[in-house]
């Protein structure tokens, strides 16, 4: 049993036989011609044999990926067509007299180059597209056919890489998931992959000998297990019926409204940890983000990260969710997690620590970072800051002064910012006693339920011994909640769940009647909660 | 000769589908139509030439018409990039 690693472009399980799928190489030779003319016409009939295909498998694709994802090759027909392209075969041969396989490598070729020195992304990956239309032309000409029969029994396909014109081709019905060597996030194998709904991953170390064997894609931990194990093939299996179940509801319920039989609507949002998330946040149709931890962006790194960088970070993730909210919470980090250049002291208590809003404001210039990168990011999207750990009004008047003093200063730097909204967590006993307070200083509330569980009932999750003390559902935290809830109405500003409390489907009936507005959850867990807020009065 | 400039909108600037699009829509006319980035240019019915000019969101191109019938065709390619880019 082998187990690699890849990069997820989209989640779920396949189990299945591996097929390695081999391009059939085109061997180029670079030989003499006698006849210019007559060879100018065998490109130009390989050539319009190749418009005909590129034609067809427009047509086909339309239907399979739509019209946008289509166009890729009505673009390669479209680029055979081109004069500079055609000028430079034909020169080739009549000025050397090669033969037309050899002038159309080199043309391609050239071109290819010329487009792989670019600055911009996009234009770089033509090359690729330069690479597809000569392959295909020199194929016509040598007579290839490419060997796209995948047998009777559906397959997970493994290969280098795979171009357009090879994924359309294939019988979809016999494709389980795609694992490929090279590739991006963005090509075209990982648009289908999504498209068709079916799990790939990219930058696994493929091999050959793995052909025939049995093979398990783990979209949702990018991993490809080569001849399981039968203890490991049984939880596969024992995953995917799973998996098979919350896709039946993804059906059923994406689209559709979270509203309740008496017809109120509720925000139904995710809480990510990284970018990489968003994937799972779109699959799931998540309203927004409730919660975006920012943490990431200081625990990958060995310095504080930059403004910039944070920037970039921000901007990426607002931009992608195109106008729906994320809420971005400000740095939670405690002597808890690994974080050396942070040089915090070691502590007894962690939790009841110097940590999160604390550092913040005892060391505003990495506050500032922070909130510069923010204001920075709120105008290419639609982006709301959340501070953790509050315990006091006064934590917050200190908080609006220094963030007041950043939108001043980029205002003056001619810089744009969004409308941002600014809210607190409400994780601790003290800002939940206070509530009614701090509802008049803030945007709104998103409720913390895990540590405010934990600094409520004086219990240490870690600790097992304590679990016959715990209660999810202890009367005090609801009351706790309700309150909450209440206070932030009488002020007029929003209250919502970034806890794990959010998503315990046994609760939703009563934070309804509550009158909560929006419940954010992993994004797993979104349309389970959609149902039960259906479900509900 | 006519000539007007144009700032790109799209996204993605002259990417693969308008700069095919272009080249088609620029083939119907005998006219030479000729874009210009900065000290670039391209023949617009060439697009490998126009993709080869790598023009993103943002740029300000000049697009100028040289031939026979330069006043109409050059409205109908202003307007063409109006309505694609």
């Amino acid at each position: 049993m082998e187990t690699k690693i890849g990069k997820k472009i989209f989640s779920g399980i396949a189990i299945g036989k591996i097929q390695f799928y081999k391009k059939s190489e085109n061997v180029i030779a670079r030989t003499k011609i006698s006849d210019v003319d007559e060879e100018i016409n065998r490109y130009e009939d390989a050539k319009k044999t190749a418009i005909e295909q590129l034609n067809d498998l427009y047509e086909k694709a339309v239907v399979e990926v739509g019209e946008a994802n289509a166009d890729i090759f009505s673009v390669h027909a479209m680029m055979l067509e081109d004069d500079d392209y055609n000028e430079s075969v034909h020169n080739i041969i009549s000025t050397q007299q090669v033969n037309a396989e050899y002038a159309a490598a080199k043309t391609g070729d050239n071109f290819a180059e010329i487009f792989s020195n670019m600055n911009d992304d996009y234009f770089k990956a033509r090359a690729i597209d330069i690479k597809d239309i000569t392959n295909r032309v020199i194929s016509i000409l040598c007579g290839n056919t490419q060997d796209n029969e995948i047998g009777d029994d559906p397959v997970i396909l493994v290969a280098d890489d795979l171009t357009p014109s090879e994924t359309v081709q294939m019988d979809k019905s016999k494709l389980l998931a795609f694992v490929t060597k090279y590739g991006s996030a963005n090509s075209h194998t990982a648009i289908l992959a999504r498209t068709m709904g079916i799990p790939a991953l990219i930058g696994v170390d493929i091999d050959e000998e793995w052909n025939g064997k049995i093979g398990v894609v783990d979209g949702y931990e990018g991993q490809f297990v080569v001849d399981p194990d039968i203890t490991v093939l049984e939880q596969f299996f024992k995953r995917k019926a799973a998996d098979d179940e919350q896709k039946k509801l993804l059906q059923n319920l994406k689209g559709k409204e979270n509203i309740t039989k008496s017809g109120r609507k509720i925000n139904l949002f995710a809480n990510i940890g990284n970018p990489g998330d968003l994937v799972s946040v779109m699959e799931n149709d998540a309203g927004g983000i409730g919660l975006f931890r920012s943490e990431f962006l200081y625990l990958e790194s060995d310095h504080y990260p930059t403004e910039e960088e944070q920037f970039q970070a921000y901007k990426k993730v607002v931009e992608t969710m195109g106008g729906r909210k994320v809420i971005i919470r400000t740095l939670d980090i405690g002597a808890d997690k690994q974080v050396d250049y942070f040089k915090l002291d070691k502590e007894e208590n962690p939790a009841l620590g110097y940590r999160a809003i604390r550092i913040c404001l005892t060391r505003p210039e990495i506050f500032k970072t922070q909130l510069r990168a923010l204001f920075r990011a709120s105008a290419y999207g639609n982006l709301a800051i959340m501070y953790p750990m509050i315990i006091s009004v006064d934590e917050v008047v200190k908080i609006k002064e220094i963030s007041k003093q950043v939108k001043d200063e980029l205002t003056k730097e001619g810089i744009k910012i969004g409308n941002v909204e600014e809210g607190i967590m409400i994780e601790t006993p003290a800002a939940a006693l206070m509530s009614d307070e701090l509802a008049k200083h803030v945007d709104f509330f998103s409720i913390g339920t895990n540590d405010l569980t934990q600094y409520t009932l004086a219990i240490d999750r870690q600790n097992a011994k304590l679990d016959c003390f715990y209660d999810a559902h202890h009367p005090a935290l609801l009351r706790a909640i309700k309150m909450i809830i209440e206070n932030a109405h009488k002020a007029g500003i929003w209250a919502g769940i970034c806890g794990e409390l959010g998503a315990d489907t046994s609760l939703t009936q009563s934070f309804i009647d509550m009158g909560i507005d929006e419940l954010s959850v992993s994004p797993g867990c979104i349309l389970t909660v959609r149902k039960a807020i259906r479900e509900a009065e | 000769m006519k000539t007007f400039e144009y700032t790109i909108t799209d996204p993605v600037g002259i990417h693969a589908r308008p700069a095919g699009e272009l080249a088609k829509e620029a083939k119907k006319y005998e006219d030479t139509i000729t874009v210009t980035k900065g000290d670039k240019s391209a023949e617009a019915k060439r697009l490998m030439s126009l993709l080869g000019l790598c023009v993103v969101k943002g740029d300000t191109v000049t697009v100028s018409v040289e031939g026979a019938n330069e006043a109409s065709t050059v409205v109908a390619i202003e307007k063409f990039f109006k309505e694609n880019l």
